[in-house]
């Protein structure tokens, strides 16, 4: 902390902030490239796997608005999704007047997405945000479940339970693109990704940007700067949900349909999950939380039909263990790669990953017989899982994974030690390197 | 470049696992709520799928080619619904089956005609079993939809030709789900019972939110009030449930005519205070014919949990026209199936069936029964089951239609 | 008209005193811990699939003793495990903890007795009508819990105000750095309470077992609702939560009996309007279809004009 008299905004030579600026320019050269050269990988060159890729996008950038408003303002919402959805609608009903004759092309839609974000985000921020912590994430709570009901009543503007559809062919063809395939609305979806990104982060390195994230640590010395909280709160607030309504217009236009779940409590939580599980606080964080529980919900249901039990479990490992999120775990192995001396902790976490593998693998079959018996008992007791097949009404199955779980934790837990002694050669690698290499 | 590598590490990954290959099975997709509220139902039916899935294969399957369940949960909402429409077009099935909810079933035919257009050569068909919006087949009909089963205006219609014939019922009370489907049926009944009986007076038409109701008493207490001595609902899940429970706590003493008490929990909630009361109108109940249907026999031994009772008859109905579909076609291709089912006639064990050309609606009997204690076959196991009142007639099901189809040609 | 309104008040009574029993332990968590328990409604659930599982075993009368005993030590277990370990990382960090944790209880619930609802049939003994009013019968059960809601109010209340640890605790809620100062064991005091709201919150689940559907969602269904109740009476007051659950309660039940909307407020007042206005929809809305709203009305209002609740003590 700094004295009274100083402020906390930090000034930068010339030079390295210019030198900055330059290799962040080429990081979002190369996000580009990836993006574009993506849908064309093997596995994701197929119309399932482009439409995975247009989802995560969509999460990717709600996640990002949620961030904004947590992990840079510390306003924990769990109504984020009524931006999200009204943009959606938004979207939607100007895909239909595109649909009657608008002569508007398809990859605008977003925008009408994020106007109506922010207009609702001004008008019900405005409202919310005089205070923050708890109340505020009641209030948001409350609100969302007001607009949810909301939209269920009214029809002619929701469709109420079955939604409104468009068609995103039917309109203007600009250069001949028809947004019928997928891949189509894939470069859309990554074009505006992109977009989004590069505004919310420049948008943090205003003064305004750097403002949140003072009422986010300390908002008693923020008032002492001179700076309303209130009025910093409802600008982040209103600007986090034109960034969910333009998610929520590119929905739209993927999905051809919305319906009042859009604005639900389902969809507030997942990307509450998202942000948290990706790691609060940074944009890498949204991003990977967004693609991972999005591949999760997807796929995870093709594997097991005990997917959302094994979500939950992944949840609370990362609120338990891994607060930091994945982004977290792995800018905590940053340091490492940048000084080379991760080799040795590798090789820790090889030797520690056997057990866990091991006792992962009792605990997962013991979930699965159970979760089979209780859900599918005229499948009878023979199942087969990793290529074995056991019958379940004997008690071997039960034995063998409960020892593999037993043995497993135990040898787990007798490696703890060889990471920790791998860490603390890796951070002595680092310093001596730091300190007598250049 | 580090930070960047990653992120491509991982996508990579995630592509790894996401590529699968394609094989050479008929692919059928199933998708429903297998979890959340409505899941009983979706369960319900999979396992209905399943039986028949395997009942086909056991007989050489379609044109020789074997039949593969692809089953997806949908948890009722459209747009999960759409994902694994995607999913499972991708994965190369051509006929989807769905039933749980008009909202959803909407979404899938407005889908799947998108897809159809838009990827000619490929196309999928949908087999609706249990969605029962009259939309489906009227105003929002398309030529790759297929209902089997009767939709809410005919199933009131048969309900209502009861009604007619008991000259005690005097105030009717009208309670349904506030969506589409509810107020389709609320709208029906007002229609049929001002044609057929102008005399009787309905002393309430109330609807309630869908599947957020947890205590119907206030509802009950309204009806109480109302001195009606009849009950039209087309609620079903948790909303059917619920209400009769309410209504059994609270002592009420009226004549119940439903759309689904016969199925999924209801029965066992109702109970003996059912008796004599409780109607439906469904396509088939185990006391419909003198001998338990060979299937609803063979369905039971199979699976033996309490509430596996053969409720998807039609679903049966379904496979059979599916399999002389494709019979007559001499191919398993959907557009020459679903030319060949258009106009299929087929007798099952309950009587004639006709699919209509017109609008894609399958034409069946149904009958209104009451709930009774003096039956041959029970359900769910509590010594309680339906009771023909009344049947009607495939033809006289019929209703006229407002379609206008366009096909491909 | 007199019918409707009697039932309407006793069905609201009797809504508003279940809302009660399992927001009373919810009070107290989170005035006390300033946790936001995502999974209190979890044990409610906990306590009515417990409660079905030993009366099948053993019998009711015991089911009623031993199943909120059982939800109170999964209460003390939860504490004590992982509660205390995500306290120092904050807020944020425990109410996704106890979020993660309400899931997770649904996953354990349909391992163990399955996806749909199962048969909690109210149990013979009480199983019979307490008294007929206007030809409509009123079930005993709703009578007992009506008594044992009314009996945890007094327990809690009197426990509060009259006794050496209700000292200790209602210290705690307005200043508890200062009562770990003075040598009270906190953390003990915290696994205390979270197992007395927890098991309360059991009880509550035994008997609302049987007037709702026993099945895997019903945690969710009543979940936001118990919230609602404890922000609006306000925080470490008990007896705020009660004004609340039977503000809420009798509200929603009469709001559901009222078949009026704007458009018949018009009619009387003798303004047209036209079935194609824009504003027809919304004006046709009755109060009845609104009436699930109305909980989440109050508590936007209550938060945005008095962010302390009815009796509440302090904010947050």
């Amino acid at each position: 902390m700094t004295r009274d008299g100083e402020t906390d905004i930090p000034r930068l030579a010339p030079p390295a902030a210019l030198r900055r600026w330059a290799a962040t320019r080429r990081l979002w050269l190369v996000a580009a490239a990836v993006l574009i050269v993506l849908p064309f990988f093997p596995g994701l060159d197929s119309n399932f796997g482009r439409s995975l890729l247009s989802q995560m996008g969509i999460a990717a950038i709600f996640a990002l608005s949620y961030n904004l408003l947590l992990g840079q303002t510390g306003l924990l919402s769990f109504g984020h999704a009524v931006y999200f959805g009204l943009g959606a609608y938004a979207g939607i009903h100007l895909m239909r007047a595109i649909n009657g004759g608008l002569p508007i092309p398809m990859p605008l839609i977003p925008i009408a997405g994020a106007a109506t974000g922010l207009a609702f985000g001004v008008l019900f921020g405005a409202l919310t945000t005089r205070r923050a912590g708890v109340v505020f994430a009641l209030i948001s709570l409350g609100v969302g479940e007001l607009v949810l009901a909301a939209m269920r009543m009214a029809q002619g503007f929701s469709g109420g339970e079955e939604g409104i559809t468009a068609n995103r062919s039917l309109g203007p063809h600009p250069f001949g693109l028809t947004f019928a395939p997928q891949l189509q609305v894939y470069y859309v979806v990554a074009f505006w990704a992109l977009i989004a990104t590069v505004l919310m982060v420049a948008f943090l390195r205003t003064p305004v940007g750097r403002l949140c994230n003072a009422v986010r640590d300390n908002p008693e010395r923020a008032e002492f700067i001179g700076y309303d909280p209130v009025r910093i709160r409802l600008i982040a607030f209103s600007v986090a949900a034109m960034f969910a309504g333009l998610a929520g217009g590119l929905h739209a236009l993927n999905y051809e349909i919305v319906a009042a779940d859009a604005v639900g409590a389902a969809q507030s939580g997942t990307v509450l999950l998202m942000a948290y599980i990706g790691g609060v606080g940074t944009f890498l964080g949204a991003i990977l939380g967004a693609i991972t529980i999005t591949w999760l919900q997807v796929s995870l249901s093709d594997y097991t039909s005990a997917w959302q039990l094994y979500l939950g479990l992944f949840f609370m490992a990362a609120v338990l263990f891994a607060p930091g999120g994945l982004a977290g775990l792995l800018l905590l192995h940053a340091p490492l790669v940048r000084k080379r001396a991760w080799v040795g902790v590798l090789k820790a976490y090889v030797i520690a990953s056997l057990p866990a593998l091991v006792m992962l693998a009792g605990g997962v079959t013991l979930l699965e017989i159970n979760y089979r018996r209780a859900t599918q008992p005229e499948v009878g007791p023979r199942m087969t899982l990793f290529g074995v097949t056991m019958d379940t009404s004997t008690p071997w199955p039960w034995l063998v994974a409960l020892g593999l779980v037993i043995v497993g934790f135990y040898a787990f837990r007798r490696s703890w030690p060889l990471v920790s002694a791998a860490w603390r050669r890796a951070d002595n690698a680092a310093l001596a390197r730091s300190e007598g290499g250049r | 470049m580090r930070s960047t590598a990653r992120p491509v590490a991982w996508l990579a990954f995630v592509a790894a696992l996401c590529g699968g290959p394609a094989a050479a099975d008929l692919k059928i997709a199933y998708i429903d709520p297998l979890s959340g509220g409505a899941a009983s139902a979706g369960i319900n039916a999979q396992k209905h799928m399943t039986y028949l899935v395997d009942k086909v294969n056991a007989s050489g399957g379609l044109n020789g080619e074997r039949l593969q369940l692809l089953s997806f949960d949908n948890k009722v909402d459209p747009q999960e619904s759409l994902i694994a429409l995607k999913k499972a077009l991708d994965d190369g099935a051509r006929y989807i089956f769905q039933g749980n909810g008009s909202s959803v079933a909407l979404a899938i035919s407005d889908a799947v005609a998108k897809h159809n257009e838009r990827n000619p050569g490929q196309e999928a068909l949908f087999f609706n079993y249990a969605a029962i919006d009259p939309a489906l087949t009227n105003a929002k009909c398309n030529f790759w939809h297929f209902r089997f089963d009767a939709d809410a205006d005919m199933k009131m219609a048969a309900l209502v030709n009861v009604i007619a014939t008991q000259p005690q019922i005097k105030k009717v009370y009208l309670i349904n789900q506030d969506y589409s489907f509810g107020k389709a049926v609320a709208a029906a009944a007002r229609r049929m019972l001002a044609e057929k009986r102008p005399d009787i007076m309905i002393v309430g038409d109330e609807l309630h939110p869908l599947q957020k109701v947890q205590d119907f008493s206030p509802y009950v207490a309204k009806i109480k009030a109302s001195g009606a001595d009849t009950v039209i609902t087309g609620n079903w899940s948790n909303d059917m449930l619920l209400l009769i429970k309410a209504g059994k706590d609270a002592g009420l003493k009226v004549n119940w005519y439903t759309y689904y008490a016969g199925t999924l929990g209801s029965p066992s909630a109702i109970g003996r205070d059912g008796i004599g009361v409780v109607k439906q109108v469904s396509e088939y109940h185990n006391n419909a014919l003198p001998e338990l249907d060979p299937d609803a026999a063979a369905f039971r031994k199979r699976f033996t949990e309490k509430d596996d009772e053969f409720g998807y008859y039609r679903l049966n109905t379904a496979f059979l026209l599916f399999a002389a579909a494709a019979n007559k076609a001499r191919s398993n291709d959907p557009i020459k199936v679903a030319k060949a089912l258009e106009g299929m006639k087929l007798n099952t064990t309950v009587g004639e069936v006709e699919m209509r050309a017109d609008n894609h609606q399958l034409l069946q009997p149904l009958f209104v029964s009451t709930f009774s204690d003096n039956v041959k076959y029970d359900v769910e196991r509590t010594g309680l089951g339906f009771k023909t009142d009344a049947k009607v007639n495939a033809r006289d099901t019929a209703l006229p239609t407002t379609c206008q189809m366009q096909r491909p040609n | 008209m007199l019918e409707i309104i009697a039932f309407s008040l006793l069905n609201g009574v009797v809504y508003g005193l279940l809302l009660f029993m399992v927001s009373s332990g919810l009070t107290l968590i989170f005035s006390m811990m300033g946790v936001l328990n995502f999974a209190h409604a979890s044990m409610f659930m906990l306590g009515a699939y417990f409660s079905y599982q030993i009366s099948r075993w053993i019998g009711f009368w015991p089911a009623l003793v031993i199943a909120p005993l059982l939800v109170g030590g999964v209460g003390a277990a939860v504490e004590r495990f992982g509660l205390r370990h995500v306290h120092r990382q904050g807020h944020v960090a425990e109410i996704l903890f106890t979020f993660g944790l309400a899931y997770l209880i649904v996953e354990f619930v349909v391992m163990v007795w399955g996806r749909n609802p199962i048969e909690n049939r109210v149990p013979a003994a009480i199983d019979f009508p307490l008294f007929t009013l206007f030809g409509t019968t009123y079930p005993f059960y709703k009578g007992l819990m009506m008594a044992i809601a009314v009996a945890m109010f007094a327990f809690l209340y009197l426990a509060f105000k009259r006794t050496r640890l209700g000292l200790i605790i209602r210290a705690a809620l307005t200043h508890p750095q200062m009562v770990g100062a003075l040598g009270h064991d906190v953390p003990r005091i915290f696994v205390l309470v979270f197992a007395t709201g927890s098991a309360l919150a059991g009880v509550a689940g035994v008997i609302g077992g049987f007037a709702f559907l026993t099945e895997p969602s019903m945690a969710q269904s009543l979940g936001p609702i118990v919230f609602v109740v404890v922000v609006v009476g306000g925080m470490g007051s008990i007896s705020g939560a009660f004004i609340a659950s039977m503000l809420i309660g009798i509200v929603q039940t009469f709001a559901v009996a009222l078949d009026y909307s704007l458009l018949d407020l018009l009619h009387t007042l003798r303004v047209a309007m036209p079935s194609d206005s824009p504003f027809y929809a919304i004006s046709s809305i009755r109060i009845a279809q609104v009436a699930p709203l109305i909980p989440y009305l109050l508590l936007v209002v209550m938060l945005i004009v008095r962010p302390r609740g009815l009796l509440g003590t302090r904010e947050t």
